[in-house]
């Protein structure tokens, strides 16, 4: 990546820096003055949409961590998003419990569930373990729908709505705040764990497992690690979309969620938090974006009426992940680095 | 004899049925693992399609049963010929995840392309074998299940004897060894790619008929592709005739669970036991029964 001419950095410190220049800073800053009157004058369907993708960003860093950073496929999220949200849904529908014990504990639940994957998957890698995480998201969806006396199978279970200290968070625009808290500290804590020993060591895994064992990064601590961390983030986003949805059904978790998780960190960029940001919301909003194509279509051409359907936007996801993967490797995160570089030199090419 | 063994001799017989399905369809997913390393997410979808396509030769083209199958293959073949153009090759090189990523957003895509072109209702297929089970001494079998295994049989012979003794079948076994000296010996590695994605599609398409006379043809048929992993796994990747005894081997374990655990647990046993037997093997013996322990290098 080009640095801005006249940027003089004198040491690693700086380097590594969240926000390395004033303007990052400002543009940050002008960011969340944007977000914060958003609700004031924003359509609430745009608001639910921005909700909506606060979830998908929240999954698709644990997943980014997990096959960005670290290199080991997990075909299989949606088991991870799944557990998390029915363990929010269960608790706090069953005991009343209040959000801040419901969300952590779809976490640390989902961590477990983590654990209990990562461990016996620690000697698989490439073909092997994506089949094999591949399974696991099969069996949790079959026992979600088995297991009928605690998650009531396919009638699905309601959930209460959010009360943030006695104050009910019943609507996606109260909703709207807690949401960008929350993923704001997401972004924030993935952004430090790759700045630390740890996400080093990740990215060591990934570009060459061998060589970082014998760097002395011990293979079976991160992986789990990894493993347990991006499952931990992929249940609090399920919990998140328990009280969003305030109703939750085995079918929400398929396999296709999971392959939507993989979409977005493969649009976005493997291997950056900001990618894994641009993959959520892009993933999350080219649905409305195809219907609104599909009912610009139909003014022109009356005949094709009612021929939109689902299907189309699903067969978008894997036209889109084709596409960029044979074009675009590096994703969106990839295209915005060109851009700023470009800007950057202006006018000279590099 | 008693009953209980008469049921388990039945449960069996029935499991190596289904597992001669599972047999032709780990073949088709091992064909292309061999030569390419390259796992095709997206074989579901083409067996799916081929169901498809074979239905409405014979019900909207009133095409002769035989022929229809025929056509059927080779309209698979060049869809294996297409793909391997557009979609693999521009990824040759790539990491393994960036492969097995595109072949998922082949396989999404083309399953909901299907759910659009052809509906998502269930179609019966008119079958031409008759619906009369066969009884050998207490066993019952359909017919289906009878022309199922002999068809594997075939194919498989047939598969056997191209790879031994062929010339072609040679430049495969060549390429699939190691590439670059497949390409000094003056094989055309990207011909035999193309080829091999063909022979893998029409393996898929006589899976996809045989899946169209058993089952009602909608587009969940792809999952059944997805149950033909564990033998692959339990064959050890690469294998053919790995392929074929894992196949044989999930085929008769999901008949057994399903006939006496369904009991027990309660429905759709059947359906999970594959995976949870992948997920075993993968623990216990990660190469298969016939696969090599890979050797890394840094």
């Amino acid at each position: 990546m080009a640095i801005r001419s006249k940027t003089f950095r004198e040491s690693y410190y700086e380097d590594i820096k969240l926000f390395k220049t004033i303007w990052i800073k400002s543009w940050i800053g002008l960011l969340l003055v944007v977000l914060a009157v958003l609700p004031l004058i924003g359509d609430p369907y745009i608001i639910y949409l921005i909700n909506i993708s606060c979830i998908a960003t929240v999954a698709a860093l644990g997943l980014n961590i997990l096959t960005g950073f670290t290199g080991q496929i997990s075909l299989g999220h949606a088991a991870f998003f799944a557990i998390g949200a029915y363990c929010t849904a269960i608790i706090s529908s069953r005991f009343q419990l209040p959000f801040w014990i419901c969300l952590p504990a779809s976490g640390v639940v989902a961590a477990c569930a983590g654990l209990l994957v990562g461990i016996p998957c620690l000697r698989l890698k490439g073909l092997y373990l994506a089949m094999a995480t591949m399974s696991f998201g099969v069996v949790v969806e079959y026992v979600v729908i088995t297991w009928d006396s605690v998650t009531k199978g396919v009638r699905g279970i309601g959930v209460p709505t959010l009360n943030l200290l006695g104050y009910p968070l019943d609507s996606n625009n109260k909703l709207y705040y807690f949401m960008i808290v929350l993923t704001a500290l997401a972004i924030i804590a993935a952004t430090n764990l790759m700045r630390t020993r740890v996400g080093r060591a990740f990215i060591a895994i990934r570009d060459r497992d061998i060589a970082a064992e014998v760097m002395g990064v011990s293979l079976t601590q991160y992986k789990v690690m990894a493993f347990a961390i991006s499952s931990f983030y992929a249940g609090i986003a399920g919990g998140l979309y328990a009280y969003v949805m305030e109703y939750i059904h085995p079918e929400h978790f398929t396999f296709l969620l999971s392959v939507q998780y993989l979409a977005m960190i493969i649009v976005g960029g493997l291997g950056s938090i900001l990618g894994s940001i641009f993959g959520a919301v892009f993933i999350t909003v080219i649905p409305e974006f195809i219907k609104g194509l599909a009912q610009f279509l139909t003014l022109l051409f009356p005949a094709i009426e009612d021929k939109y359907d689902d299907g189309w936007n699903i067969a978008a996801f894997g036209l889109l992940i084709m596409l960029f993967l044979i074009f675009e490797p590096k994703g969106l995160s990839g295209i915005w680095t060109r851009i700023k570089t470009c800007f950057k030199n202006w006018p000279y090419t590099y | 004899m008693n009953a209980g063994l008469m049921f388990f001799i039945q449960l069996v017989i029935s499991g190596i049925a289904l597992g001669c399905l599972y047999a032709l369809i780990a073949v088709g997913f091992v064909l292309i693992l061999k030569a390419t390393d390259i796992l095709n997410f997206a074989q579901g979808e083409v067996i799916m399609l081929s169901a498809f396509i074979c239905y409405f030769l014979v019900t909207t083209f009133h095409l002769p049963f035989l022929l229809a199958i025929l056509l059927t293959g080779i309209i698979a073949g060049l869809m294996g010929f297409v793909t391997e153009r557009l979609v693999l090759r521009p990824m040759l090189g790539e990491p393994v995840f960036a492969v097995v990523m595109v072949t998922i957003g082949l396989s999404i895509f083309l399953r909901s392309m299907a759910g659009i072109l052809f509906g998502h209702n269930n179609l019966v297929f008119p079958s031409p074998i008759p619906k009369e089970a066969v009884r050998m001494g207490g066993i019952v079998l359909s017919q289906t299940e009878i022309w199922l295994m002999l068809s594997t049989f075939v194919l498989i012979t047939v598969f056997f004897i191209f790879f031994k003794y062929s010339r072609m079948g040679l430049a495969m076994r060549g390429t699939a060894d190691d590439q670059d000296v497949a390409l000094l010996m003056g094989i055309s590695v990207k011909q035999v790619f193309a080829l091999i994605w063909a022979v893998s599609f029409i393996t898929a398409a006589v899976s996809g008929v045989f899946l169209a006379n058993i089952m009602v043809i909608n587009l969940g048929l792809t999952f059944v592709a997805i149950s033909a992993f564990p033998a692959i796994i339990l064959g050890g990747l690469e294998s053919i005739p790995g392929a074929i005894i894992g196949g044989l081997a999930i085929g008769i374990i999901e008949n057994l669970a399903g006939g006496y655990l369904d009991q027990i647990i309660g429905g759709g046993v059947k359906d999970v036991t594959p995976f949870v037997v992948l997920f075993l093997v993968l623990m216990i013996r990660p190469y298969g029964l016939f696969g090599k322990k890979e050797i890394e290098r840094v």
